[in-house]
């Protein structure tokens, strides 16, 4: 046998094809986030608070993964955005294919702002680069403060994480000293805010984040 | 299971650009990226079996979760979630390897 070096990436491919979305995004300066969370963190509750609180003119547009079903593409439509279902049909995580497939049919070329919501998972979407500009990881105080720790990978990579369902704190022995400590552990960098989908608390915070994401790009 | 796919179309292209068979594809999964590497023989043996692709071997290689200190710059493996420096017990650290999913190398029959 010989054995010959082959030194690439695996998902060579999805890089190429979320590199050419990031240019795309670039050249509209559209500004791309990418939300993971396991399933029933609250993604879609944070947009759907995010949408209802975004001025109407405002040029919004949401993408939205899920195995099966357009449950949350239809709960996010009522709030006057475009809004696109991706249905993977069994695969755990969105790639970068099924994001240029869906653009490919419902250009978003007049969009500010592209909200992502990835498949519920915090495994393998950690993996698939989608082209975005921010990385958001949702995770709630039902999930237990380790998660961090379980799942360093895809906190790693977060430019923000959203501590969610904190109405819930006193209902659940969840130590937010520990999940800050856990987050900074994994990534120093992550800006951390913690909110209430529910009540609305802490909202602002993610609001003001956003804005200046999108302030520092225009 | 995609990223056994994954794996798969690129011995498929090299096979097909070289015109010879792929015995064994060496891989490196970091501990960090999210693999399990008794999942993924068991997705990579499953789409190999009955292909025209067999006989493929994966061969893993797993690589530790390393971090950078940021005050004294050195390396150090993580282990048991420890990310303080081992050397200057700084708290600012930074994941310096671990993320990899890289393929590494392929095996043919020799000429």
């Amino acid at each position: 046998m010989t054995r010959v070096p082959m030194e690439r990436k695996v998902l060579n491919e999805n890089d190429r094809l979320a590199g050419a979305l990031r240019e795309r995004y670039a050249r509209r300066s559209t500004w791309c986030v990418n939300l993971i969370s396991s399933p029933g963190s609250g993604k879609t509750a944070l947009l759907e608070r995010t949408l209802a609180s975004l001025d109407p003119s405002r040029r919004v547009a949401v993408l939205t993964g899920d195995i099966q079903t357009d449950n949350d593409a239809q709960r996010l439509a009522r709030y006057g955005f475009p809004v696109r279902q991706i249905t993977t049909g069994g695969a755990c995580h969105l790639d970068a294919r099924m994001v240029t497939e869906a653009l490919a049919e419902w250009p978003p070329d007049s969009f500010d702002i592209l909200f992502v919501e990835n498949v519920g998972n915090l495994v393998c979407p950690t993996s698939y680069d989608l082209g975005e500009e921010a990385r958001v990881v949702v995770f709630s105080v039902a999930e237990g403060e380790d998660k961090p720790l379980k799942y360093p990978a895809t906190f790693h990579r977060a430019d923000l994480v959203v501590l969610n369902k904190i109405d819930l704190l006193p209902y659940v022995p969840f130590r937010l000293d520990l999940a800050r400590d856990y987050i900074r552990r994994i990534q120093p960098d992550a800006r951390i805010v913690e909110v209430s989908c529910t009540t609305g608390a802490g909202l602002d915070a993610w609001r003001n984040w956003i804005d200046a994401r999108i302030a520092v790009k225009s | 299971m995609s990223i056994a796919e994954s794996m798969l179309e690129a011995v498929q292209a090299e096979s097909a650009l070289r015109g010879t068979h792929i015995f064994a594809l060496g891989v490196k999964i970091g501990e960090l990226a999210g693999v399990d590497s008794d999942s993924l023989l068991f997705c990579f043996d499953a789409l190999v079996r009955d292909s025209a692709l067999a006989p493929l071997v994966l061969q893993i290689e797993r690589l530790p979760w390393r971090n950078r200190c940021r005050r004294c710059t050195r390396d150090f493996t993580v282990e048991d979630y420890r990310t303080d420096c081992p050397h200057c017990g700084s708290p600012e650290t930074e994941i310096a390897g671990g993320n990899e999913l890289d393929l590494a190398y392929m095996e043919i029959a020799d000429t």
